[in-house]
């Protein structure tokens, strides 16, 4: 095993690892906000790749076009769904929760089902089979450019939270939810819009990972998971922890395929967010609770 | 109270003599609906009585049915010595998750994703253990299917029937009794507010962990059941969220923390899914996944509109609650 081949997985493993953050970022920003975890967030983003790759069959468009569009539906959807269905959920037990927005994964898993069938599906364009090269170093140009789309949207919403006043209410709706509502502020639209924005981000990582891998309507659940274990890990409700995690977990996924073998690398992952859990439960950039 | 034993005595009365007329498939579906209220009432016990959230109970079934069936696959050794040591190992599983996760302080969701990474970490885990047969899975002898073989576990499907019945009489049984031990009342306790029931000098740390071995154990016996069942085990089935998740569904439809909810929300949820398949078969709706769909919809309308599941306002009007 040569060094060139080392560095190759790795990058490959951090590039894919940004895309897994701003999948992560999503669950994270509706779970600091509206204290709700998101069941059916990799269900969500399986809609999104299936937008893109029904965009790109009917009329050519590119992945990186088909965002706007699938940005902008999944805000709607992720809002009507916050202020319709979730809302009144938000006082009940954790447990009631969860099966609301399993029940919303499980129709969603299976209306895929319905109607794209099982076959997996992807997006072919020429520059998925292209990379630039630096000496030995091979940047693939699809993953490159979909990292750089999963960073720019991070930073998009990033500075939507620090620096617009809407960005500013619904952080004052998640640090204190009395004293926001005593201020005036609606909260509840308040959560509407974060799990919108939340959709949003999810959108946007499944446009870019529909590059990355082929989809199936059974890829939901394990996407869920994975977006669990890396805001478990980076902090859940940091933003720069979920970031920080999929770096880490789409790393340590690409090191464990080539070391160990691809179909053990989840078990790094899971054994990873136990060691986080015991050790350093709020995450590696959360605050304390 | 005098109402619902009468209840209690007909619906058992009903079951036992079920056999008689249900055969093939009725019988069983009916076994399944058994199954899933006897593992929903032990994932009650960790949940509904002691308020501990686990979303990897399919860790114990898993652990439990591999444990009797490499037993009983690689030496020959029968289920009932291999219960124990699958009860044995379960529970030493469970008391490490507990105690890993209640020493460090871990509860809600937190406590749920690490109950989650543990079943998934297994579940990879056995993927890659060639001793238990990996992916490809570990099929045990299949034997005489006519007459009853006690001693191996092994007979006709009404066998499995009476087993599965004897074993969630049993667990009725016992959680009734749990509920009116002191355990369940520092269970509930701790369910309704830890810090206070700490205050009153509650021992929070080692009752969440009885109430995780006694769940842990009892779901290992589901686990047994399941491998001399069915008599196929494979990791990326048993061990699968989704099973978690089928045991959680029928004490949280049927009513969570009672002791007829898992019971009702078993029978309920397995009925609704045959009946949908029934439907959709009679009006030539055959899609894959349309299934579901209906299924999904049916649960968000009743999590929506029962959040306390079906029990708590059945046993209201039925007048059975007091």
């Amino acid at each position: 095993m040569t060094w060139d081949l080392v560095a190759n997985v790795a990058i490959a493993g951090v590039l894919t690892g940004l895309v897994y953050g701003l999948m992560a970022l999503g669950l994270s920003v509706i779970f600091g906000v509206v204290r709700v975890v998101n069941f059916a967030h990799g269900e969500m983003m399986t809609i999104a790749m299936y937008a893109t790759v029904a965009l790109f069959a009917a009329w050519r468009i590119d992945p990186f076009l088909a965002v706007v569009p699938v940005a902008a539906a999944f805000f709607v959807f992720g809002y009507l769904l916050q202020a319709r269905l979730i809302n009144p959920f938000v006082t009940r037990p954790e447990h009631s929760q969860f099966i609301l927005l399993l029940a919303v994964a499980i129709i969603i898993t299976n209306a895929l089902m319905v109607s794209f069938g099982p076959d997996a599906r992807n997006v072919q364009v020429d520059y998925q089979l292209e990379s630039y090269a630096i000496g030995p170093i091979l940047f693939d140009k699809a993953r490159l450019y979909a990292a750089g789309m999963a960073l720019a949207a991070s930073a998009a919403l990033f500075a939507f939270f620090r620096f617009s006043l809407t960005g500013k209410a619904i952080r004052a709706c998640a640090d204190n939810y009395l004293g926001a509502k005593v201020v005036g502020l609606d909260v509840k639209r308040y959560y509407a819009l974060t799990f919108g924005l939340g959709a949003a981000c999810v959108a946007v990582a499944g446009c870019m990972m529909i590059l990355l891998v082929d989809v199936t309507p059974i890829l939901g659940p394990a996407y869920t998971l994975l977006a669990f274990v890396i805001v478990i890990v980076g902090g859940l409700g940091s933003m720069g922890g979920a970031l920080l995690g999929g770096v880490l977990i789409g790393l340590s996924e690409a090191l464990a395929g080539l070391f160990i073998q691809p179909s053990a690398k989840s078990m790094i992952s899971f054994g990873l967010l136990i060691l986080v859990l015991l050790f350093r439960p709020q995450g590696l950039l959360g605050k304390k609770a | 109270m005098r109402r619902a034993t009468a209840g209690l005595a007909l619906l058992a009365a009903l079951l036992a003599v079920l056999p008689a007329f249900a055969r093939g498939y009725a019988l069983s579906v009916a076994t399944l609906i058994l199954y899933f209220a006897y593992t929903g009432q032990a994932w009650n016990v960790m949940m509904g009585f002691a308020g501990q959230l686990s979303l990897g109970h399919s860790l114990y079934v898993g652990v439990g049915a591999y444990a009797a069936g490499a037993l009983f696959f690689h030496y020959g050794i029968g289920p009932w010595a291999g219960l124990w040591v699958a009860i044995l190992l379960c529970v030493a599983l469970g008391l490490l998750v507990g105690f890993l996760a209640f020493r460090f302080g871990i509860s809600g969701v937190y406590f749920a994703l690490l109950t989650i990474a543990f079943a998934e970490f297994t579940r990879i885990g056995f993927d890659h253990l060639d001793w238990i047969g990996g992916p490809a899975g570990m099929f045990l002898r299949v034997a005489q299917r006519d007459t009853w073989d006690l001693a191996n576990f092994r007979g006709p499907p009404v066998m499995y029937y009476y087993a599965m019945l004897f074993l969630t009489a049993g667990a009725f049984a016992l959680c009734s009794f749990l509920l009116k031990s002191k355990a369940g009342y520092y269970w509930l306790a701790i369910r309704e507010n830890e810090e206070a029931a700490q205050a009153l000098g509650i021992n929070t740390f080692a009752w969440k962990m009885l109430a995780v071995a006694v769940s842990s154990a009892m779901t290992a016996v589901a686990g047994v059941f399941f491998a001399f069942y069915y008599n196929n085990l494979f990791p990326e089935q048993i061990f699968h969220i989704s099973r978690s998740i089928e045991i959680i569904l029928g004490p949280i439809i049927g009513g969570i923390g009672t002791l007829f909810g898992p019971i009702l929300g078993a029978a309920v949820l397995t009925l609704l899914s045959d009946g949908i398949t029934e439907l959709l078969g009679a009006l030539g709706w055959e899609l894959p996944g349309i299934k579901q769909v209906f299924y999904g919809i049916v649960l968000l309308i009743v999590i929506v509109f029962l959040p306390h599941g079906i029990w708590p306002g059945l046993a209201r009007k039925l007048r059975l609650d007091r």
